[in-house]
């Protein structure tokens, strides 16, 4: 026991040790660390060049939790009003993205035989844009004064409610729930989100003044009790337990929600590590130059879709060109909810494992083609239009 | 002039003014207290050539160092004519030992001559503030006097 317990923690560190290498790497070159944690995963894993025994146990749960925390998080950064603004300004924005952007990872599903659980999960993976990135590159980029910027972040804000729907849909269709047990659980998530959306408005404070606490030890102990409680009765109930969490994170507000995210983010980022190197772990290697080709072909179309989606939504606000290809690359960057979506399909078993190495292949080259491209438009753009940028 | 607000969900507000000149300027507020200042460019309206990271403090400054203008140039005509007086405007830093102590605290008149004719603060004028107003950092103090008294004063503001 004692000599096991020891190599478990040897392991664990030698883990970790890794990714803050990898991080600080990623930090150096300017890219989101996510791409080098599944890159980290794939050497490590099944099939990688070093195996790890006795991490099982923990990796799973730890990731799990990663899941919970991610969204819980997701849910902090915006406010209920946000959300039913967002909705009400973008809807049919965020309608033109579902179209364009699901449909090519369902066809490509399709084409190479997965399925209808398997269309389902590749085009929420390549629908769904990486917020984690997103907000990071606009800031980095000094964007956040843009006219286009409101228009890429309530597009976010769509997405990010789409996935309150579709999470649960695909946790019923990945259990082999039939038809109309899919329906209900339709039925099911959207009565709830509007019951939290309801609460969250009328009663935010309420909600937010049970889980506040001035002790930080006492308040951080609060918010992840709660999130895992819920988690755990939404999981049980069938509706999934990241769209619980991300709930949860909706119904608290205001300063509270400021605090908890200052609390959690810490946290956050070392159990989300976890998660995208169990995901690495669990893909071989091997599995993916096969499917390489259709990852590069999938990162070409849905590039393209992406940037007509932010055009056509910028120009509708009245920005011109420039902020236009600007909206429309800002918005490529897949990421972390990309491989929550793959986690969750792996996890249940439903689906093959070319599927998973596809959408780590495809993340890949979307997480860090994603922040380059959002660089490249406007010079790329200014070149098309045959205009030197005025220095004044 | 109409200031436009533009929520950033998740980030925070966008609070903009279009100038007679075509520029837009304004700030990004974010969530945490974090401020910008923007000003767009000129060749693309929809970007800013600038996005400047203010501290709260230096935030106020700037607020009042634009609404004191006018006001200062005022008192500096009205002095134009008496040699040796002239008007200063003299910043309350975080740090100084009136912040949050009582103008008549500072015994500026008895130590220095200089008589504080206004005080901004948020872009708010207070005329002639009296002896039991309550001083804070970020203030801008309009003071008159002689030069050598304008420096003791600023002296004394900053200091003790």
């Amino acid at each position: 026991m004692g000599s096991h317990s020891a190599l478990v923690l040897i392991e664990l560190g030698a883990v970790f040790l890794g990714l803050g290498v990898l991080g600080r790497l990623a930090g150096r070159i300017g890219l989101s660390p996510i791409p080098l944690y599944l890159i980290g995963g794939l050497f490590f894993g099944q099939g990688g060049f070093v195996e790890l025994q006795g991490l099982e146990e923990f990796s799973a749960i730890a990731s799990e939790i990663g899941v919970i925390l991610l969204l819980l998080l997701l849910g902090l950064e915006y406010t209920a009003g946000e959300l039913v603004t967002g909705l009400k300004q973008s809807w049919m924005a965020g309608v033109l993205d579902i179209v364009l952007n699901f449909l090519p990872g369902a066809l490509i599903a399709l084409v190479l035989g997965w399925g209808g659980v398997g269309a389902l999960v590749l085009g929420g993976v390549t629908y769904i844009s990486s917020s984690g990135i997103i907000a990071k590159v606009l800031t980095d980029l000094r964007r956040l004064g843009n006219r286009e910027t409101p228009v890429v972040l309530s597009l976010l804000v769509f997405e990010d409610l789409a996935m309150a729907i579709y999470l649960p849909i695909l946790t019923t269709v990945l259990a082999g729930v039939s038809f109309a047990g899919g329906l209900r659980a339709v039925g099911i998530s959207l009565m709830v989100v509007t019951v939290v959306l309801v609460i969250a408005l009328r009663f935010g404070r309420t909600v937010s003044a049970i889980v506040d606490s001035k002790d930080r030890e006492v308040f951080l102990l609060t918010l992840i009790g709660g999130a895992l409680l819920v988690a755990g009765v939404a999981s049980a109930m069938q509706v999934s337990a990241a769209v619980g969490a991300f709930l949860l994170g909706i119904a608290i507000s205001g300063a509270t929600a400021t605090n908890a995210t200052r609390i959690l983010e810490p946290l956050r980022d070392l159990f989300a590590a976890v998660f995208f190197v169990v995901f690495g772990l669990n893909t071989d290697p091997s599995t993916i130059p096969p499917v390489l080709g259709y990852a590069l072909l999938l990162a070409v179309i849905t590039s393209i879709t992406k940037v007509a989606t932010g055009w056509w939504a910028a120009k509708r606000q009245g920005v011109g060109r420039l902020g236009r290809a600007r909206a429309g690359a800002a918005l490529i960057a897949r990421g972390e909810f990309s491989i929550v979506i793959a986690g969750l399909a792996v996890a249940s078993g439903a689906v093959t494992d070319e599927l998973a190495a596809l959408a780590t292949a495809y993340v890949l080259l979307m997480a860090i083609f994603g922040p380059v491209a959002a660089r490249l438009a406007e010079p790329a753009m200014r070149l098309i239009q045959g205009k030197t940028p005025q220095t004044v | 002039m109409k200031v436009e607000e533009t929520p950033l969900p998740g980030i925070g507000v966008r609070k903009d003014i279009v100038t007679a000149s075509g520029r837009r300027i304004g700030t990004v507020i974010q969530r945490d207290g974090e401020t910008e200042l923007i000003v767009s460019r000129a060749d693309d309206p929809d970007a800013c050539i600038a996005s400047i990271p203010l501290t709260a403090e230096e935030a106020f400054a700037l607020g009042n160092l634009l609404g004191a203008h006018p006001l200062v140039a005022q008192l500096a005509e009205e002095h134009r004519d008496l040699a040796g007086v002239s008007t200063r405007q003299i910043l309350i830093e975080a740090g100084s030992p009136f912040d949050g102590r009582e103008l008549g605290d500072t015994r500026m008149r008895s130590r220095t001559s200089v008589s504080i004719v206004a005080l901004l603060r948020r872009g708010q004028v207070q005329a002639s503030p009296g002896p039991d107003f309550t001083l804070a950092a970020g203030d801008l103090l309009v003071a008159v006097g002689t030069a050598d008294g304008l420096d003791a004063a600023a002296e004394i503001l900053r200091g003790g």
